[in-house]
């Protein structure tokens, strides 16, 4: 049946089943996103994709589109609430751009770009949490891991391998490798897996590979998020 | 930017604390553009003049993070004078690379470089008075005193700073847009 809602004002058509983000993204609107992947069902952990309908914040990568729903997306108040969720991730990890191979390519770098963030504003964790650099194509670092799980989904619905899960919970959260050692050698992750080139950040890294593409000439560094996101559908 | 012929001139102070002193590279990087500033502005404390103590200022720059006493009453006294304080760079802005050592016990450190390290005979941790001592953990300057605003990047480009400084004397709110915002 389908219909229309109002995205910050302009009208955007859907067909039923669709939720708030698949429609906009489908009407060329823009939403914020870390944890949401167009192959994946959605995860609504993130909460980067906020908007507010009738009043209420949703996470719009869950939410079903109704018709005549008002939704507010780009507006000061929703970018100051994701730009607040941007500072807590980077103060909650290790997020050290200029040593960082992903830099140029990672979402969570190029999210803050788009949301004008200059610091990290909160007081910075500096968590202990050692890379594993156990298997011979992939490093692991886990210091910039923001849970969005796209690797734990990845390995377990795509690859059915199960390699990756989140273990304990709130503040001591944290990424493990599923392995007697815990290592990531001792498992059959392959650097062909869906897994292994999933990671918005820069967890799951390829080893020789690193720099080949000069800093400043990587994906975001050309153009914004929201123009990559919107002109290749990533 | 305009002539100011008779206007006072903006007075800024800068210095490195945990920095490599890329940032005060990256403002010379400016080149030509250093000439025009140099009409609207006058230095203070800062590694181009070498004045030692930083007097009252209108624009003070922070290059580093803060990892011992010594930056931490030089950033005191940046914060007393200046009125606009800035966070030049990755390292002022989140500890950037000395800030690496923050989930190491600190002990460990300087017994690992200066007493257990291969190739040193007889070993030991510097502790000449002279030297300042050294914080258990590197912190961003905005854990110790209040920032106003912040220039990421490592270093900030000299386009990005030019842009920020031009902004904020011309008297609009300073802001770093895409391609000028970069963290690395």
């Amino acid at each position: 049946m389908g219909g229309k809602f109002l995205f910050d004002g302009q009208p955007v058509p859907f067909e039923d089943g669709q939720t708030i983000l698949q429609a906009a993204r489908a009407a060329g609107h823009y939403i914020p996103h870390l944890c949401w992947h167009p192959d994946f069902p959605p995860h609504g952990s993130c909460k980067l994709c906020i908007v507010k309908v009738g009043g209420r914040h949703v996470s719009s990568c869950a939410l079903p589109a109704r018709d005549g729903m008002e939704v507010e997306s780009d507006t000061p108040e929703i970018n100051g609430e994701r730009r607040a969720l941007l500072q807590m991730l980077f103060v909650e990890g290790n997020h050290f751009c200029p040593s960082c191979e992903k830099s140029g390519n990672c979402q969570l770098q190029a999210l803050a770009y788009e949301l004008d963030m200059s610091s990290a504003r909160f007081a910075h964790f500096y968590p202990d949490r050692p890379v594993d650099a156990s298997h011979p194509d992939v490093l692991l670092d886990f210091n910039r891991c923001i849970f969005c799980e796209l690797c734990v989904r990845a390995s377990r619905d795509v690859d059915h391998k199960g390699v990756f899960a989140l273990t304990d919970r709130g503040i001591r959260k944290h990424l493990v490798v599923n392995a007697e050692s815990g290592r990531l050698a001792d498992t059959d992750f392959a650097v062909g897996d869906r897994a292994a080139d999933i990671c918005p950040v820069g967890v799951i890294l390829r080893k020789r590979v690193g720099f080949a593409v000069p800093i400043g000439e990587r994906k975001y560094d050309e153009a914004s998020i929201s123009t990559v996101a919107m002109e290749k559908g990533e | 930017m305009s002539d100011s012929i008779g206007m006072p001139r903006v007075r800024v102070a800068t210095t490195s604390l945990a920095g490599c002193f890329g940032c005060h590279m990256s403002l010379l990087d400016m080149d030509e553009r250093l000439l025009e500033l140099a009409k609207v502005v006058e230095f203070d404390r800062s590694p181009l003049t070498d004045i030692k103590h930083c007097g009252p200022c209108d624009i003070g720059l922070i290059e580093g993070g803060v990892c011992n006493a010594e930056n931490v009453h030089v950033l005191r006294e940046f914060r007393r004078n200046c009125k606009t304080l800035v966070a030049v760079g990755a390292c002022a802005i989140n500890g950037g690379l000395p800030a690496q050592r923050n989930h190491l016990d600190l002990g460990d450190c300087l017994q690992q470089v200066y007493v257990k390290r291969d190739g040193i005979e007889e070993g030991g941790v510097p502790d000449d008075p002279e030297l300042p001592l050294l914080l258990d953990r590197v912190h961003p300057i905005h854990e110790v005193v209040r920032v106003d605003y912040f220039i990421p990047g490592c270093p900030p480009s000299g386009d990005a700073i030019w842009k920020f400084l031009t902004d904020l004397i011309g008297g609009r709110t300073p802001r770093l847009a895409h391609p000028l915002l970069r963290f690395d």
